[in-house]
């Protein structure tokens, strides 16, 4: 059996930046399993530009920020291996994988980490009645036919949900040709970027819905037209409110979910509001020597992010090999979000192994204006700051340092709140 | 005097402006809470840019299509005919990142180049 210090599961922006980073902490035995033909994942088909603002101080599109970083791994020398898909990983960490020269093969890692990604809301999770013909796309699976297999899936088009993937592929599809009729979002707020309603959908002239969804598909055996509804404060739709749209195609941009069967199976835990692995403040999950960064950690608005993410995921991985950490008590303070804040990541903080700093992200569950956002620690109030617009499709994250957090008597809560004053 | 309706994209507050125009020119910018809304709402309702990425067909390679885009941002008004002119260009395999596939698009002075690397199949 092969053997390497480091096993990255996936190669997409947050498996090439973890891989990046734990060669630069001086571990040389990486390897990256990637199931596409090559790597970069998503950014692949991701053509638009805004990437790497943060990262590269200039707008990328998602091929180029992806050939950046895979010309680093490449300079680096880190092994990779693509059209290979990964089976099972052991709580012994023996990773199983499969591809069409080796058949069936493990490998035994050092420590791994978790980058797979995350995967489209489907229709079959939306409840959609009517009937299943040809012509619903998940926006993604758009975006790849599109802007990688150059073909255009349907000429008049209605999308589902307004995710930053569907705002895109609507402009997408409009400069192709095709007729994008309606963007419809059950939500009473968009779950894209503000720039991307503007840029995608205000700048084409495309209507964006809220508070609407569909309530029917009609077509036997290709789309030929959706029901749009209104909804009320319960979501449920409200009768009399339906319009019909005729279209040939149904995009579905509702959503995205982290792959985590294999952390599944793994036994890692999982938290049921990211669907992503729990994790401490060395991105590690519930499993000892298993991390994990990016998108199946919980989903990024910014791959600028995924990248910083997934950089501390590595190095955290390599710091894991070089020590072995035994199992002894440490100071462990959980972090918890409370009054609009749905999650932190990360779960808990063990002051005794976090950086001189600690990004804590998080998302709040509703839109905020004029509020403050708080840390407590235990009792005192470490960080009060005013944010004047807090949404749901907006990531935000504070920052706690080593000093403020040394001391602390274990079991201390972190608690980031909103507050109105 | 014409009034224009804007968001700003600057940050997440989104502010809704209103603008202005008196014969073309802009008299004044409200609803913005800074400067950047105000720089934003001027250049958006004079002269709109931006940039624009598509994909053209690749002859001979892994792929059949490779992304490109502006190398700069261009008038919003050059959009539709720049894709148009977009439609008629194949490439051969290989094709490199920053390779010019379309010399001055539309006539904007702007060149489109690729923004991936496609090899021969």
């Amino acid at each position: 059996m092969k053997r390497y210090d480091i096993v990255i599961i996936g190669g997409g922006p947050a498996g090439l930046a973890a891989a990046l980073a734990a060669r630069e902490q001086g571990i040389h035995e990486v390897l990256i399993l990637e199931r596409d033909r090559e790597l970069g994942g998503i950014l692949n088909q991701c053509i638009h530009n805004g990437f790497g603002l943060h990262t590269f101080q200039e707008e990328l599109t998602g091929p180029e920020y992806a050939a950046r970083f895979i010309q680093r791994v490449k300079d680096a020398r880190i092994e990779y291996q693509l059209s290979t898909m990964v089976l099972n990983i052991s709580p012994e960490k023996i990773v199983t994988a499969m591809n069409r020269e080796e058949g069936l093969f493990e490998i035994e890692a050092g420590a791994v980490v978790l980058a797979m990604g995350c995967r489209e809301r489907s229709r079959g999770a939306l409840n959609i009645p009517g009937y299943r013909p040809a012509g619903i796309f998940s926006a993604g699976t758009a975006q790849r036919l599109v802007n990688m297999e150059g073909c255009l899936p349907g000429r008049e088009v209605v999308i589902l949900g307004s995710g930053d993937i569907g705002l895109i592929m609507a402009r997408r599809m409009t400069l192709e040709g095709a007729k994008v009729k309606v963007v419809a979002e059950l939500m009473p707020y968009s779950g894209g970027l503000k720039r991307n309603i503007v840029q995608c959908l205000d700048d084409y002239g495309i209507p964006l819905k809220l508070s609407h969804t569909v309530v029917d598909i009609q077509g036997r055996e290709r789309v030929e037209g959706v029901t749009i509804a209104q909804v009320g404060a319960d979501r449920r739709p409200i009768p009399g409110t339906e319009e019909h749209y005729t279209c040939d195609t149904l995009l579905l941009s509702c959503g995205l979910i982290p792959e985590n069967e294999l952390s599944r199976e793994l036994g890692v835990m999982i938290s049921p509001v990211t669907a992503g692995p729990v994790v401490n403040e060395s991105l590690e999950t519930s499993i000892p020597g298993v991390f994990a960064c990016g998108n199946v950690l919980h989903v990024h608005d910014l791959v600028d992010f995924v990248s910083q993410e997934a950089a501390s995921a590595g190095a955290a991985a390599a710091e894991y090999v070089k020590q072995r950490p035994g199992e002894d008590a440490e100071v462990t303070l959980p972090v918890k979000g409370k009054g609009g804040v749905r999650y932190t990541v990360p779960s808990m903080i063990r002051p005794g192994r976090m950086q001189e700093e600690q990004v804590i992200r998080f998302r709040v569950g509703d839109v905020y204006r004029n509020q403050y956002i708080s840390l407590y620690v235990g009792d005192e109030r470490l960080i009060h700051r005013k944010r004047p617009v807090m949404a749901p499709g907006e990531m935000e994250e504070l920052k706690v340092t080593r000093e403020q957090l040394s001391g602390c008597p274990e079991g201390t809560e972190l608690l980031v709140v909103i507050e109105d004053k | 005097m014409d009034t224009r309706e804007l968001i700003c994209i600057g940050c997440p507050m989104g502010c809704r402006m209103t603008v202005n125009m008196d014969k073309g020119q802009v008299h004044s910018v409200s609803g913005n809470t800074c400067k950047r809304g105000d720089a934003y709402a001027r250049k958006e309702v004079t002269n709109p840019t931006r940039i624009v990425t598509s994909t053209v067909r690749v002859e001979g390679g892994v792929l059949p299509v490779v992304s490109v885009k502006t190398r700069e941002d261009i008038p919003k008004g050059k959009i539709f005919a720049c894709m148009e002119a977009l439609a008629k260009v194949t490439v051969q395999a290989p094709v490199a990142i920053g390779d010019v596939v379309l010399p001055d698009a539309a006539g904007t002075g702007v060149d489109v180049v690729a923004t991936k690397n496609v090899v021969e199949a």
